[in-house]
């Protein structure tokens, strides 16, 4: 049984998929018992991969026993799982459980009709998000990422609001364009080294011979423009803000936190995988120039998000900021830099789910869609505003968050590579977020227009719209199902930060058999800074 | 080698008020039971430091480590206990509990709203700045030195009106912006060169680092300005702006806790981060210096022109607080000891002073100083303490503030900084200049005819708030007269190194 473990991890959200097609349909309160039990055994199996990674290292499994020995070319389909996927994977599946009980309620609303076709689009786009993180094969990579798109563009139409389909064209087309790049991607590396399985691959472009051909370079170079565009990197980050904003509460809260960051995680693994950190920083010597773009990523994200009034399209610059954080940190050429990368895609996830929770939250409750609609949100409704004061500080990078020691991996990379254009984005990125932010507390404190001179003796609120009644502790706070999720995630985040240790140790250990660097450098290479420094 | 002595007390201390805040929040319908909550925690935490002291004396250090680190990943959430945070934290504790007890009644006089939650801040900030005295490394430091920045946000906020908005806004962009903006690469800095130490035991811990003069000067004012709590020019102009909240925050946390946070950090960067033996090796630490100095006699300066009488203080604030920073950047050991010495002893004077400035609002509704004539005849007890602080603050005996000024002007006489010497000894004149009027106004002119009151008596403010300030102008003579565990703390430190 437990040698099935990747399997079931898959095949528990889509044959859940399939049974909603076929049982839900009849009867909609079948649909909500059916996505919670497939995504637990999800989440049951990437606790339990992760638990036996640690004690017994990675986990290979051969679909439908295609072991190399059975097909020497490697066509079988190979999954495998390391430190890296194993935290991912849990991740995707606490997110999505996490999502499936905000949407008990949720959902009814958004689309009355559509209830059961709307979780098995859930549930197919847990099995594209989680094999992608699985996947040992450079094509099955490419179906799988159409599996997550095709859905989520789905998802995004699904909302009642008429820009919302507009927006997912928009997403489609982009997305489409970034799918069919990296499928070339893909083709140019199967003409040159016969074979799609990634660990084959890298040998085989171990090869010089082959490995510096013009046509590899290409094949990454399209590969990695693809996954931009899937991720929203900066500049290609056009589709996102729309799509998240004007799309159902619960499809922002499923896809914002991980479309995003399991793109990321598809370009790490590419980077390490297949081409290998000593192809990609030594033979392509692109890491100065995309570092450069990542700050461009995360200055812009941040100064779009200063510049919103809607919460949720806030958020949204926000992600695009946030990626930047991941990719600058992947491009470092250095070990936290990329440890750092790795930590902030399991953070950045759960900081995104606790946002988009909390903005739906507000949007439900109090009909707030804009930031100045937001007064009294710490008297009306002290659950929500303090799930969303704990993802605010984690943003802002306050210790002992999850975001703080993302930060402080991130920015060590930084340093030891010498690359202080992106610490200071960094550091840049948290002052603007705490302005965000405490822009948001201020109006939620004070009130849209603060009464002049002392505030002596008052006993009522400054806001208006709150000032009628004698509120109770819950009085305007939503149901359980929306505050439970919002509060675990919150406690999540604070918890990751806690207890980074473990974490980070799992990660380390994964790099050892991925070394970002350990090769020997040139001296032209910017981790040849780090002497410097020291 | 250090002796330690493992124990959770430093835990327990720090965690004493913030296991209140429940309470507080619980008893939010019952004023008494809320205060009661208050006292119970103040009593509490202070019985917690008391009881470290026997420990320290001795010669020990308290450790407690909450959460362990990975080596080489990240630094342990540690406590430390050593002279200078026992120190701070014995002023720190003991000072809430008067403040607690003049809290309730300058609330309770203003009728302010939304004293639940005051309350319930105040002893969030409490546990952060014992969490900062009792910090063990770098990271613990910048933790809790962040989550005091954002306890006492909505504290300074308190009226939620524009001003208070305006107050809070200069507040944390300041605050926040210094600690992320320059604190936070500084640390990291530091973690990157010394391969992954920041702990503030044994040696010092840049001080084996091949650390250049240039670096360490760029990273010595990143942390001298990235602790802005300390107030030094030109990230000072937060503490005036706080100005607008009630004055038993003014009076515990901006003269107390929070502005002390910040030139206890600036110790801790002076003598644990760096050492002073590097230091002097460098050579850089008179640039932090003459930036004190300049802050010292600009402050004071500016002082004399304040006519708001809570604004005035903050201004007297700013400059004192350069005085423990310039001290501990002459290097010299009577000037480090007068340094670690002045973060007691201006405490006891700086919060007598706000004490009364706020027993005069809440008595009288008063809060310029040109109104303030004759005020002394109506309210002896609060203008008295009001010159007791006041001397304290210049440093005249009998009170505390002359030994620490004592230390200082000696240490600068031994660093031989003949000039630096001067500014102490410019700043007090300064000080008197701006402080005597305020007495001599207040017992030497006349009641003005239309204030004359219509029947002769005092009228003191409640006893709620006239008691806290005369025990603490008590203990700003005391202070004077008993310095034996002051000196004791402040030579562990200094005799170690």
């Amino acid at each position: 049984m437990s040698d099935q473990l990747p399997a079931i991890l898959l095949l528990a959200p889509l044959f859940g998929a399939m049974i909603t097609g076929l049982v839900g349909v009849k009867d909609h309160r079948f649909c909500f018992p059916i996505l919670v039990t497939s995504l637990s055994v999800s989440l049951a199996c990437a606790l339990a991969l992760v638990f036996q990674v640690q004690t017994s290292g990675p986990v290979d499994y051969f679909f439908g026993g295609w072991t190399p020995e059975r097909s020497p070319l490697g066509v079988g389909i190979q999954l495998r799982i390391d430190g890296i996927n194993a935290l991912v994977i849990t991740v995707i599946s606490v997110v999505a459980l996490l999502t499936a009980f905000y949407s008990l309620r949720r959902i009814g609303e958004d689309n009355t009709e559509k209830t059961p076709q709307f979780y098995m689009l859930f549930q197919m786009l847990c099995v594209g998000l989680l094999g992608i993180s699985v996947t040992a094969d450079a094509f099955n990579l490419f179906v799988l990422v159409e599996v997550s798109s095709l859905t989520s563009y789905a998802l995004v139409a699904m909302g009642s609001k008429p820009r919302g389909t507009l927006a997912a064209f928009n997403y489609l087309i982009m997305g489409t364009i970034g799918a069919s790049l990296f499928l070339l991607g893909v083709g140019y590396l199967y003409m040159k080294t016969g074979t799609l399985n990634m660990a084959g691959i890298h040998e085989i472009l171990l090869d010089p011979a082959i490995g510096h051909e013009p046509s590899v370079y290409v094949a990454f170079i399209l590969i990695l423009v693809g996954v931009w565009i899937k991720m929203a990197f900066f500049p290609l980050y056009g589709w996102l803000p729309n799509a998240y904003s004007y799309c159902p509460s619960t499809t922002s809260c499923l896809l914002a936190p991980l479309v995003t960051k399991v793109s990321v995680y598809m370009m790490i693994r590419v980077m390490l995988s297949i081409f290998g950190a000593e192809w990609v920083f030594q033979s392509l010597g692109w890491s100065v120039t995309v570092v450069w773009l990542a700050i461009f990523a995360i200055l812009a994200g941040s100064l779009l998000a200063l510049a919103q009034v809607e919460l949720k399209k806030m958020f949204c610059y926000l992600i695009v900021a946030e990626v930047g954080y991941m990719v600058g940190g992947a491009w470092l050429a250095s070990h936290w830099g990329m440890v750092g990368a790795i930590y902030h895609i399991l953070a950045d996830a759960l900081m995104t789910l606790c946002l988009f929770l909390a903005g739906g939250i507000f949007a439900k409750q109090l009909g707030a869609e804009r930031i100045d609609q937001l007064g009294g949100i710490f008297r009306r409704m002290p659950i929500t505003a303090t799930g969303f004061t704990v993802a605010a500080l984690a943003l802002i990078g306050v210790p002992p968050t999850a975001g703080f020691f993302s930060k402080w991996f991130l920015i060590r990379g930084g340093i030891e590579s010498g690359q202080w254009g992106y610490v200071g984005a960094l550091v840049i990125s948290s002052l603007v977020n705490a302005v965000l932010f405490f822009r948001i507390f201020e109006i939620a404190f004070f009130g849209k227009n603060p009464p002049e001179g002392h505030g002596h003796g008052h006993d009522e609120e400054a806001d208006p719209s709150s000032s009628a009644g004698q509120p109770t502790l819950f009085g305007q706070e939503a149901r359980l199902t929306a505050l439970v999720p919002l509060l675990i995630t919150a406690l999540l985040v604070v918890l990751l930060g806690v207890f980074h240790a473990p974490i980070v140790e799992i990660i380390q250990q994964a790099l050892q058999d991925l070394p970002v660097v350990g090769v020997p450098t040139p001296p032209s290479d910017p981790t040849a800074a780090v002497n410097a420094i020291r | 080698m250090e002796n330690v002595f493992p124990s959770s007390l430093p835990l327990w201390a720090c965690l004493a008020s913030l296991l209140a805040v429940p309470a507080i929040v619980l008893f939010r319908r019952e004023p008494f039971l809320r205060e009661g909550a208050t006292f119970v925690a103040a009593f509490t935490k202070f019985a917690f430091v008391l009881a470290m002291i026997p420990i320290v004396t001795s010669g020990k250090v308290i450790e407690f480590t909450l959460i362990d680190g990975l080596a080489g990943v990240s630094a342990p959430i540690r406590f430390r206990v050593d002279g200078l945070g026992l120190l701070f934290a014995l002023v720190a504790s003991s000072l809430w509990i008067v403040t607690s007890l003049y809290a309730i009644g300058y609330m309770r006089g203003l009728k302010e709203h939304s004293q639940t939650r005051f309350f319930a801040f105040f002893a969030v900030s409490l546990s952060a700045t014992l969490g900062v005295a009792f910090a063990g490394n770098l990271l613990t430091l910048y933790l809790f030195y962040e989550m005091l920045s954002l306890a006492t946000w909505p504290l300074v906020t308190h009226h939620q009106d524009k001003e208070a908005r305006g107050g809070g806004r200069t507040y944390l962009t300041y605050l926040l912006g210094t600690s992320i903006g320059f604190a936070l690469p500084a640390l990291i800095f530091t973690w990157v060169k010394s391969g992954g130490d920041l702990s503030f035991a044994g040696d010092a811990i840049l001080a084996s680092t091949d650390l250049g003069p240039a670096q360490g000067l760029i990273l010595l004012l990143a942390f001298c300005f990235g602790f802005s709590k300390a107030g030094m020019m030109p990230f000072h102009s937060w503490l005036p702006g706080a100005m607008v909240a009630p004055t038993p925050v003014s009076a515990l946390l901006h003269a107390v806790a929070v502005v002390k946070v910040g030139v206890f950090c600036v110790i801790r960067v002076f003598t644990a981060v760096f050492g002073v033996e590097l230091l002097a090796e460098l050579g850089v630490a008179i640039v932090i210096s003459w930036i004190a100095a300049f802050t010292v006699i600009t402050s004071s300066l500016i002082a004399m022109s304040q006519d708001s009488l809570k604004r005035r203080l903050a201004f007297s604030t700013i400059g004192q607080l350069s005085y423990i920073v310039l001290g501990v950047s002459l290097l010299s050991e009577h000037a480090v000891q007068g340094s670690m010495m002045h973060i007691a002893m201006h405490a006891f004077g700086k919060i007598t002073l706000f004490f009364c400035a706020g027993a005069i609002f809440v008595a009288s509704g008063k809060k310029y100083i040109s109104q303030l004539d004759g005020l002394g005849r109506l309210m002896p007890f609060t203008l008295g303490a009001f010159a007791i602080g006041a001397m304290s603050v210049i440093g005249l005996p009998p009170t505390g503030g002359l030994l620490s000024k004592f230390y200082l002007v000696w240490g600068a006489a031994e660093a031989h900084q003949i000039a630096l010497l001067v500014v102490f000894l410019i700043s007090t004149v300064l000080n008197g200049v701006y402080f005597f009027p305020i007495v001599y106004r207040a017992f030497f002119r006349p009641i003005p005819a239309d204030e004359t009151p219509a029947e002769p008596g005092l009228r003191e403010a409640p006893l709620a708030c006239v008691l806290p300030l005369t025990l603490t102008a008590i203990g700003s003579v005391l202070l004077f007269f008993f310095p034996g565990l002051l000196l004791e703390l402040t030579q562990l430190m200094t005799g170690a190194e």
